[in-house]
């Protein structure tokens, strides 16, 4: 086979993989973005229904409510509350007056079903996403003033 | 008075890094006799300067020095005293040191081990590593310095984060570290060959064992941090496309494909722009990893205190890195460029397309990571990459990898037959397949996944063993065998044994949540867990709920499980020990989680796993490490003077 036959093939080849690839991670990305969305988002509309996304803030003081391994806490932004409840065991850290991010989906009927519930590593560390759910909150609060 | 010391030799070796970065370069490039012969020497220093600083920075933490911010952030007087010496890389400060420390922990390897490289090429080697610790030194000592100090000295220390209290700080930090800096080899090597325009297979021989040697400590940090998340987060999980587990695993990709095109280099004299392409990025992804992890922008558990000013640093630090390698290499790669030619059906090609396919499967787990990151500080949302992504994505690349792997090791150099090839694959092929789709039948559910996922594996072992058999049979004596070409079937090997133990835990795990009040029992993979008690029991620093669990299988007692849930008295943070009985072929997990009901009849939430062959995934790590410090060893590297010319070519082995 002559040399620039050879390219040939190895640039065609290396082009299938790269496209193969291309196609592959196009694919799987459309369907497993997660957005993040605030209780105030939530409670506009903003969310979608029947698809996952994650919803953070505050968990609410005196809202944790336990039967057996099915919880429901309340999360907060401060300025709009979501309910949500949650079917397992939660991480070490989840405590009330904490941040919290949870993961799942919302049903017809508004209620928010968390398949992951996710709260960091160190008492005193807020997840970014939490964090930026109070900030707009309050920001809103600030000029509606 | 000791953490002046210590901070004093930082500031020392940062004047002798910048002078030995200097005269190391300059030296190498103009030949001068002076400035070469100052170049080990010097090293030697800066590795005697930080080495004294490491060694105050410990004994700040080991006599409990609550006058140094960075101990009481991290330490506390109950802490044992191992977590007190382990704490040093703790936090991020620390980190960093443990970081310098090693790369001139590699630089006093480089002076002592290179006794057959020429001269020159140690000093710019040297000169160009000492330079990117210049980079660390500044950053360390401007933004992360770890021995300021407190005018008011409290009483105690605000303790380590209790997760890192754990064998697993001990080992898997230096480890994982070992492996990132020790990318940087490769990088000055590459450097200087481009610095000197001569890129040879004297060169990659050089090298290789460097490389080499940086995956293992890659495999092994890697493989130890995903045990470590296994048992010490508590959740069972063993992988979680993390954004810091990908940032390491990021280089681990890339350095694998840069081994094998180094072999390619050596053997062949060819894809010499592609090995030094590779180089450079395994350690730009090394140093971009530094800076996921340490700047905050992550969420994560090693994600330490935010302060932009450190992120700045860093990303301004890569771009000169990155930047500054790139236009070397787009200035000298003509001078760099392969003769030789090689036939379509060729080790060569095999080695091609897996370099290839590896460093896709890298850019597509890098996109995944940087997403996120890039979609908020465009501020167009916040949004996260779950791990289906990363599986849908990455499955698939690495499957022909895994299939290219075996063609490639048994295709010979520069040309090969395609009937050829298929007569020495095809029975092993057709065995594997045979096996592979029908030993998922045994272990009950039949999927696609595992029969896919034992096949490859099955082929991989096999082919390895027909190939060691035949090298065996025709060598009349087996101990001529290279080391190498023990080292690459060792660490294919490990490869397959990795893959079995991913594709039976993807398939064959079962996992229940449930509640558990003394004496009730429940049942996964044919194993019954029985609550049989809960007590309270001191630790040195933390108080536990200690679970009675008996295990038992057909009505046979097992052995008693004590899964803890721990409450640090420093920090009042809960923390899940996990009991976990482990065995070759699978692990039975217990966990305790919240109390859920207390007085008379106490209940407990409970996780139960059953993993079959969860531990094959880390002893496949293993012996890949293994196999690389054999093929690292290899005889033909240890030669007082190599041969500027091709050395024999023994064996055929690549590893």
């Amino acid at each position: 086979m002559k040399p620039r036959h050879k390219r040939a093939a190895i640039i065609a080849g290396g082009l299938a993989a790269l496209s193969l690839a291309a196609f592959l991670v196009l694919n799987a990305f459309e369907s497993n973005l997660v957005f993040f969305f605030s209780p105030s988002q939530v409670a506009a509309g903003e969310a979608p229904k029947n698809r996952t996304f994650r919803v953070g803030g505050m968990v609410k003081e005196g809202s944790v409510n336990r039967k057996d391994l099915t919880v429901s806490f309340v999360v907060t932004d401060t300025a709009e509350d979501m309910k949500v409840t949650y079917t397992g065991i939660l991480p070490d850290l989840f405590r009330e007056g904490k941040g919290v991010v949870a993961q799942g989906k919302l049903s017809e009927d508004g209620l928010f079903t968390a398949s992951e519930v996710l709260a960091k590593h160190d008492e005193n560390y807020m997840p970014p996403e939490a964090q930026h759910a109070v900030d707009e909150a309050q920001k809103t609060i600030k000029t509606l003033q | 008075m000791i953490p002046e010391l210590g901070h004093f030799s930082l500031i020392l070796s940062l004047f002798v890094a910048l002078v030995l970065g200097v005269l190391g370069s300059a030296g190498g490039q103009t030949g001068r006799r002076e400035w070469v012969a100052l170049v080990r020497p010097a090293t030697q220093a800066l590795w005697l300067l930080t080495a004294f600083g490491y060694g105050c920075l410990t004994y700040a933490f080991y006599s409990n020095d609550f006058s140094v911010v960075y101990v009481v952030q991290h330490s506390n007087s109950q802490l044992p005293a191992i977590y007190r010496i382990a704490g040093v890389w703790g936090g991020h400060e620390g980190s960093l040191l443990l970081w310098h420390f090693m790369l001139t922990t590699w630089m006093l390897a480089v002076s002592l081990f290179s006794r057959q490289l020429p001269d020159t090429m140690v000093a710019r080697v040297l000169g160009v590593l000492s330079l990117v610790a210049v980079g660390f030194l500044v950053f360390m000592l401007f933004t992360s310095n770890p021995f300021l100090r407190l005018a008011d000295v409290p009483a105690d220390g605000r303790d380590l984060n209790p997760l890192l209290q754990d064998p697993g700080l001990v080992f898997h930090p230096p480890m994982l570290y070992m492996g990132y800096v020790g990318l940087a080899i490769p990088f000055a090597f590459a450097i200087a060959a481009l610095l000197n325009g001569r890129l040879d297979a004297a060169w990659a021989r050089w090298s290789r064992p460097w490389a080499t040697t940086a995956w293992i400590f890659l495999t092994l940090g890697i493989a130890l941090g995903s045990w470590w998340a296994y048992y010490e987060l508590g959740w069972g999980g063993w992988w979680f496309w993390d954004p810091v587990e990908n940032a390491s695993f990021l280089p681990w990709l890339v350095s694998a494909a840069l081994i094998h095109s180094l072999a390619v280099t050596e053997k062949r004299g060819l894809f010499r722009n592609w090995t030094i392409v590779l180089a450079i990025t395994a350690f730009s992804l090394s140093l971009l990893g530094t800076f996921l992890v340490r700047s905050g922008v992550l969420t994560s558990v090693h994600a330490f205190a935010t302060d932009p000013r450190r992120g700045v640093f860093i990303l301004v630090f890569l771009s000169v890195v990155v930047g500054g390698s790139l236009t070397l290499f787009a200035m000298r790669a003509g001078k760099v460029r392969s003769t030789g030619s090689f036939g379509l059906v060729s080790r060569e090609t095999f080695l091609l397309l897996n370099n290839v396919l590896l460093t896709t499967a890298a850019a597509s787990v890098l996109l995944g990571t940087l997403y996120p990151l890039i979609v908020d500080s465009l501020n167009l949302g916040k949004l996260s990459v779950g791990p289906p992504y990363f599986n849908a994505v990455f499955v698939p690349i690495m499957v022909p990898v895994l299939l290219f792997m075996v063609v490639g090791s048994f295709a010979r150099w520069k040309s090969d037959g395609v009937m050829d090839l298929a007569r020495k694959l095809g029975a092993s092929a057709l065995v594997s397949v045979a096996l592979g789709c029908s030993l998922p039948l045994l272990a009950g559910s039949w999927s696609a996944l595992a029969a896919l996922g034992l096949s490859l594996a099955l082929w991989i072992v096999l082919s390895s063993l027909q190939q060691i058999y035949r090298q065996l049979r025709g060598t009349a004596n087996w101990r001529a065998t290279p080391w190498s070409f023990w080292g690459m079937h060792l660490a294919h090997i490990g490869i397959a044994v990795s893959v079995v133990g991913i594709t039976m835990v993807k398939s064959y795990e079962t996992e229940k949540d449930v509640r558990m009040g003394l004496d009730d029992t429940v049942a996964v993979g044919g194993y019954t867990f029985r609550l049989t008690g809960i007590r309270e029991a001191d630790g040195p620093n933390y108080r536990a709920d200690i679970g009675d669990v008996q295990l038992s299988r057909n009505g046979q007692t097992l052995r008693m499980l004590h899964p803890e849930k721990r409450t640090y008295f420093s920090s009042a943070m809960p923390m899940t020990e996990a009991a976990i009985d482990t065995g070759l072929t699978r692990d039975v997990y217990v966990s305790l989680g919240e109390q859920l009901e207390a007085g008379e009849h106490p209940a407990w939430a409970v996780r139960v796993y059953h993993k079959p062959f969860v531990s094959w995934i880390w002893g496949g790590g293993l012996l890949m490490a293994l196999g690389g410090g054999l093929a690292a060893l290899d005889r033909r590297y240890r030669n007082k003077r190599a041969h500027s010319t091709k050395g024999a070519t023994v064996g055929g082995a690549v590893a």
